[in-house]
């Protein structure tokens, strides 16, 4: 028995491929969007790869650095390297903000890193271009999706930055691209205030007598010095020797120093399911809507080429075509139709995702539940045609 | 006469049911030989299409009994459990309009029907391209439909409703589109393929030109037939 789906659709290919192209650029948002949110995911387990860290040490009871803000001493860690276990400890600090080069700004997350040597927990795992930061001021490794280049000259609230160093792949949870500083620095630029609120909060504090007091003289200037100066980090990153376990590290930290630590499997779920679980939801919401419109162009499409063959259903049915033929013709064209508009989906999908200002991952397994997930909904799609060609009276190819 | 080919006894049809019943047929008798081509005709409204559309098995008859080749397929009910088999397999169809498939090209406009009844491709191609050959449109056996004129449309509609072999044709007005010269080509064909291949024809006809052609007529009129010699004429 020969195709007749098949030869309708050579038959009519224009038409076919012209609707298979509309359809596709409409599943071609859908993986697109897919690729979003494993973009997100991704960029997420890549800031946890990339901090090269076994432990997330943070304020008590947060779900700092990332999820929430988070502040420890910055002196903390040398009680955490005394600890059994630990091998190093560093401090760091997250501060996103708009990193500014000549007339325009870039949104970037400010990385505070500890002094130290490559492989210290923080520091870029790998440069593209240029050397790691070795002084300890103003100097910035930055990556390369910021759009800066070696000697680029960056401002970081009132002081300058020379970019000695690019990398790659190092963004924060939401795709913004990391600049790294001297710790130092970025505690700096955390606290800094601009001089009018500098001398404002001097003359409140010279009006408070608990502080001026007659007398006392080196008080005001102590409290007044401790205004200025930032002796806060926002985690402390541990990488724990061999032989121990990180789940027995991070317990013994939360008993003896009564902070909150966290393991790598731990941070991924505060990260993937705390963090950008509102973002998936929302995109998992496009998602359902993207797969209720292709549904609904696919049977409107269907159907309307039904239409366009009532006549010649009618004929088929009345020389004795069997209903399970007809309709097998029917939801053949719809999966002929799926299957091209997913693949101008997936093409569309792989150029353009380069292109979006945020990392779009397109993932084989995403592709392959695309496409299945196409599949049937242009089955089920096809079965409002069927039910309508089944419907087909065969005295409509007879006249009268 | 031979049984074989089409009778038709007591055939009624009602449509609708109480006061606003209409009788469409109140009882047609009719029957047709193996090679015999008659000609049906009678005024719109008269009752042709819907005799057409019970001896195609395409509505149900309200009363009576239809014998076509030698199995009683309608009794006061049907007797064919598959009435599109029956369709497929013992009835071929001839209309006002060929309705060839468009996507589908002339040879196998021809097979489907023996592909679809489950004979294999090559062997329902190699009957339906002697039928193409005895309608001489073989040459044209690649061609889609679209690349044909009117008359070889209908040729090639004609070879489709005699590919299976059936007993019987029922032609829904097949001259209509057509000038008076293949008018009369396509019913010469029709004669020729009903002494053929002893098939028993029915042309339900308004086309003054061809009604002379036709050696039997059945008048219909208020859902009654007439039978009546015609003139039998020959072609042109």
């Amino acid at each position: 028995m020969i195709s007749l789906a098949g030869r309708d659709i050579a038959h009519s290919w224009g038409k076919f491929v012209f609707t298979g192209i509309g359809l596709g650029l409409l599943l071609g948002v859908t993986l697109t969007m897919a690729g979003v949110y494993r973009g997100m995911v991704d960029d997420g387990k890549a800031l946890l790869d990339n901090s090269g860290a076994d432990l997330w040490v943070v304020q008590k009871e947060t779900l700092g650095p990332y999820a929430e803000s988070s502040s420890l001493n910055d002196d903390v860690y040398r009680g955490l390297l005394a600890m059994p276990g630990i091998a190093r400890a560093a401090n760091v600090t997250y501060l996103t903000m708009q990193v500014r080069k000549d007339d325009r700004d870039v949104r970037a997350m400010v990385v505070g890193i500890a002094p130290g040597e490559p492989g210290t927990p923080g520091w870029p795992p790998y440069l593209v271009s240029g050397r790691q930061i070795t002084r300890s001021h103003y100097e910035a490794v930055a990556d390369v999706a910021s759009g800066f280049k070696l000697g680029d000259r960056l401002k970081i609230r009132r002081n300058q930055y020379i970019v000695v160093g690019l990398t790659r792949r190092m963004v924060s949870s939401s795709g913004d691209p990391m600049v790294f500083i001297p710790l130092k620095d970025a505690q700096e630029a955390q606290f800094l205030k601009d001089n009018d609120a500098i001398w404002r909060s001097r003359r409140r504090t010279e009006a408070n007598p608990d502080f001026n007091r007659p007398g006392a003289s080196d008080l005001l200037d102590a409290v007044i010095a401790s205004q200025s100066t930032n002796a806060f980090v926002n985690a402390v990153l541990v990488t724990v020797k061999p032989g121990y376990a990180p789940d027995e590290v991070a317990a013994s930290i939360r008993r003896w120093k009564r902070f909150s630590a966290y393991t790598r499997p731990q941070m991924e779920g505060i990260l993937i399911g705390k963090l950008i679980a509102t973002s998936a939801k929302q995109i998992g919401m496009f998602l359902v809507i993207l797969a209720i419109v292709s549904a609904a162009i696919v049977a409107f499409i269907i159907y309307t080429l039904t239409m366009d063959k009532i006549r010649e259903i009618a004929v088929l049915k009345l020389i004795g075509t069997r209903n399970r033929t007809i309709a097998a013709m029917i939801m053949q064209q719809a999966l002929a139709l799926g299957a091209i508009g997913f693949a101008v989906g997936r093409i569309t999908a792989t150029y353009t995702a380069p292109r979006f200002p945020k990392y779009v991952l397109l993932v084989p397994l995403d592709s392959i539940i695309g496409f299945f997930a196409v599949m049937v909904i242009c089955a089920l799609a096809s079965l409002i045609a069927i039910r309508m060609a089944l419907q087909v009276d065969p005295a409509e190819a007879i006249g009268g | 006469m031979s049984v074989n080919g089409i009778q038709v006894e007591g055939l009624r049809k009602r449509y609708g049911e109480g006061d606003t019943a209409v009788d469409a047929l109140k009882g047609v008798d009719m029957q047709v030989a193996p090679g015999e081509v008659v000609g049906l005709i009678g005024p719109s409204g008269s009752g042709k299409s819907t005799l057409l559309k019970c001896l195609g098995a395409v509505i149900d008859p309200t009363a009576g009994r239809m014998v076509l080749g030698d199995e009683v397929i309608y009794d006061g009910g049907w007797k064919v459990r598959d009435l599109r088999a029956l369709r497929r397999d013992k009835i071929g169809f001839v209309f006002q309009a060929p309705y060839l498939i468009p996507f589908l090209d002339v040879l196998d406009n021809v097979a489907l029907l023996p592909m679809l009844a489950g004979v294999p491709n090559d062997e329902a191609r190699a009957v339906a391209l002697e039928l193409l050959t005895a309608l001489d449109v073989q040459h044209r056996f690649r061609a889609m439909p679209s690349q044909l004129s009117g008359g070889e449309q209908q040729r090639v509609s004609i070879a489709r409703g005699l590919v299976n072999r059936p007993p019987v044709i029922l032609a829904d007005e097949p001259t209509a589109p057509l000038d008076s010269e293949r008018a009369m080509a396509v019913i010469r064909i029709l004669n020729d393929m009903a002494q053929k291949y002893e098939t028993a024809v029915i042309v339900v006809t308004h086309d003054e030109k061809i009604i002379p052609t036709f050696k039997r007529i059945y008048h219909i009129r208020d859902g009654v037939t007439h039978e009546e010699r015609g003139e039998g004429r020959g072609f042109a």
